[in-house]
């Protein structure tokens, strides 16, 4: 490893190092800080960064090595979080102008977790306005680019996190994934993402789009170190009456374990459609390859309702966003708009000022799917085809531990290619979608490169509170799929 | 699945979004066209199925009715566009 450099390290590394006592805290965090000022211009996968509050962290993380303190197994390690999770005093946008200027008073559970774990914070990710997009192309504070190729998008919407992390820009950061926004960007920018089971991750603190589905969750550049951010992050939180109070096993434990016996669905209606690009589809073979090789046995399944998540989330998510983002109405944070007469006129251009174009028309859907007299055939119907969604799921997890699916239906595409037109860009989540839909984990690892040399990931999906099984599955798929855990960017 | 440019602006006011006309226009092909698409479920025959609201079992968590004080009142203050004192200042409410 000595001729790696500092930030090529994976979050493993670089904790073990600091722990020995073979590097410092401030050096890495200066290695880091150096590295963003140099290429987040280029890149812009950090809204905010932090130079002297993280020299600070680093400077007492050292300072209470000398003294054989460790606050966790992140001592000293400097991170980074999309900008969606509330920061105490740290501007919090969720990459919208109407929350340009928030200060939130309070941290989030999964800010309070990284730091009780001993990370440094080096700043907060650009992302998607309020997480809806697949692009980051929806962001206030402009586009990300991917590290692999400035011309095209890093996906969407933990796009920025993704960015970093596949740029060496930190060891690696906490997304959100509402309907495939840690996965599909970690597809994209070739990293390893996970969306954990609904319920294991806190989303107190974290900016609310569709509270049903919202989840947070690592994005990393090995599988090893996914497995340690979850375990940092996950648990049961009083403040969150959705969190889920069962225990959070040794993640790491299971990225080692063999996969002898370990049975992987194939659901064919994932494999079937035109939208499905060649290459894709070959590199998702050979992951599966990898597994049957190392004495996982392939099984086909069916989701028959697979065609009908789309049109489904495009219901529930909005609705919920609808609701969640009348909060933002000028009075108490962020922005308002300037010489109204009244309290209305006041709300209505304030959020017509602050929110962007996709973010309105989600709200706009929303609003519509719950209004008198449609709630029933929009809302009430799509409720109605979860259930089958999750039911497709429940009765292929009796026959399979892990479904091995691709996670994007084409490799990174072209900033402004798919802008003109919100349903192209929608069909990008086709295959992320039903698992936030059925509430279950699922978890993107690289699985190959396209012949531009773009990345493609493999994405595992299993039941309920079955993380492990994805760790393991997506161990085995690392170890014989060798892809560059950093992209070849130099600036 | 087609609406009106008069929902539109009806479903703006109630979203308290102000929408000028060319957004109106816009907004009206683009909701039209999504909910052409969305409505593929009508398709599905779901009469018996019971809706889903959370894909996680779980029953309603009950805590105690305790108070529990923020404390940093000026932190949530601080944030306001305007505010006179402990107040957040607002414009005219009741219109004359």
């Amino acid at each position: 490893m000595a001729n790696v450099p500092v930030h090529e390290w994976t979050l493993l590394e670089a904790a073990s190092r600091v722990r020995e006592g073979e590097i410092s805290s401030r050096e890495l965090t200066e290695a880091l800080l150096g590295r963003i000022a140099s290429l987040n211009p280029q890149i812009n996968a950090y809204v905010t960064v932090l130079p002297e509050r993280a020299m600070a962290q680093a400077a007492a993380c050292d300072e209470e090595r000398a003294r054989g303190v460790f606050r966790g197994p992140l001592h000293g390690v400097p991170v980074g979080l999309k900008d969606i999770f509330c920061t105490r005093g740290i501007r919090t946008t969720c990459g919208s102008r109407i929350l340009h200027n928030f200060e939130p008073p309070y941290d989030a559970t999964v800010t309070g977790k990284i730091l009780s774990a001993g990370a440094v914070l080096l700043g907060k990710h650009n992302m998607d306005e309020f997480a809806m997009g697949s692009s980051t192309e929806t962001s206030h504070f402009g586009v990300t680019r991917n590290p692999w190729d400035l011309t095209r998008i890093p996906g969407g919407s933990s796009g920025g996190t993704a960015a970093a992390v596949a740029a060496a820009l930190c060891f690696a950061g906490v997304g959100t994934d509402t309907g495939g926004s840690i996965r599909q960007p970690a597809s994209l920018c070739g990293v390893v993402g996970v969306k954990p089971t609904y319920g294991r991750v806190s989303r107190y603190g974290m900016i609310a789009f569709a509270s049903s589905l919202d989840q947070g969750g690592p994005i990393a550049r090995s599988v090893a170190d996914a497995a340690l951010l979850l375990s940092v992050i996950a648990g049961y939180d009083r403040r969150d009456s959705t969190s889920v109070d069962v225990p959070v096993p040794d993640y790491l434990a299971a990225v080692d374990r063999p996969v002898r016996g370990l049975r992987v669905g194939l659901p064919k209606e994932y494999f079937g459609g035109g939208g499905l690009d060649p290459a894709v589809k070959a590199a998702v073979e050979r992951a599966l390859k990898a597994l049957t090789d190392q004495g996982a046995t392939a099984v086909e399944v069916s989701l028959p309702h697979t065609s009908f998540a789309l049109a489904t989330y495009y219901l529930v998510a909005p609705a919920e966003a609808s609701s969640n983002l009348a909060r933002y109405d000028g009075v108490r944070y962020g922005h308002r708009a300037e010489g109204s007469a009244g309290l209305i006129e006041m709300m209505s251009r304030t959020r017509a000022e602050g929110f962007g174009a996709e973010v309105k028309r989600r709200i706009m859907i929303g609003t519509y799917a719950l209004s008198a007299g449609y709630y029933e055939a929009f809302y009430g119907k799509a409720q109605k085809v979860r259930t089958l969604i999750r039911g497709d799921f429940a009765k292929a997890f009796e026959g399979a531990d892990v479904l091995l699916t691709p996670t994007a239906p084409t490799p990174a595409f072209r900033i402004g290619e798919k802008t003109g037109d919100p349903l192209t860009m929608y069909l990008s989540d086709i295959y992320t979608i039903p698992c936030n839909l059925a509430g279950i984990p699922g978890l993107s690892v690289p699985c190959g490169l396209s012949a531009e040399g773009l990345p493609i990931g493999a994405q595992l999906l299993s039941a309920h509170f079955r993380e492990e099984a994805l760790f393991c599955a997506a161990g085995a798929i690392e170890r014989a799929v060798p892809v560059p855990r950093v992209a070849p960017f130099r600036g | 699945m087609a609406i009106t440019r008069e929902e539109v602006l009806h479903v703006a006011r109630l979203a308290r979004l102000a929408v000028t006309g060319d957004e109106a226009d816009r907004l009206r092909e683009q909701l039209s066209a999504i909910l052409e698409y969305v409505k593929q479920i009508d398709r599905l025959d779901t009469r018996d199925v019971v809706p889903t609201s959370h894909a996680v079992e779980m029953g309603t968590p009950f805590r105690d009715d305790a108070v529990s004080p923020f404390g940093d009142r000026e932190a949530l203050l601080s944030n306001a566009p305007d505010r006179e004192g402990d107040f957040f200042r607002v414009p005219r409410i009741i219109e004359d």
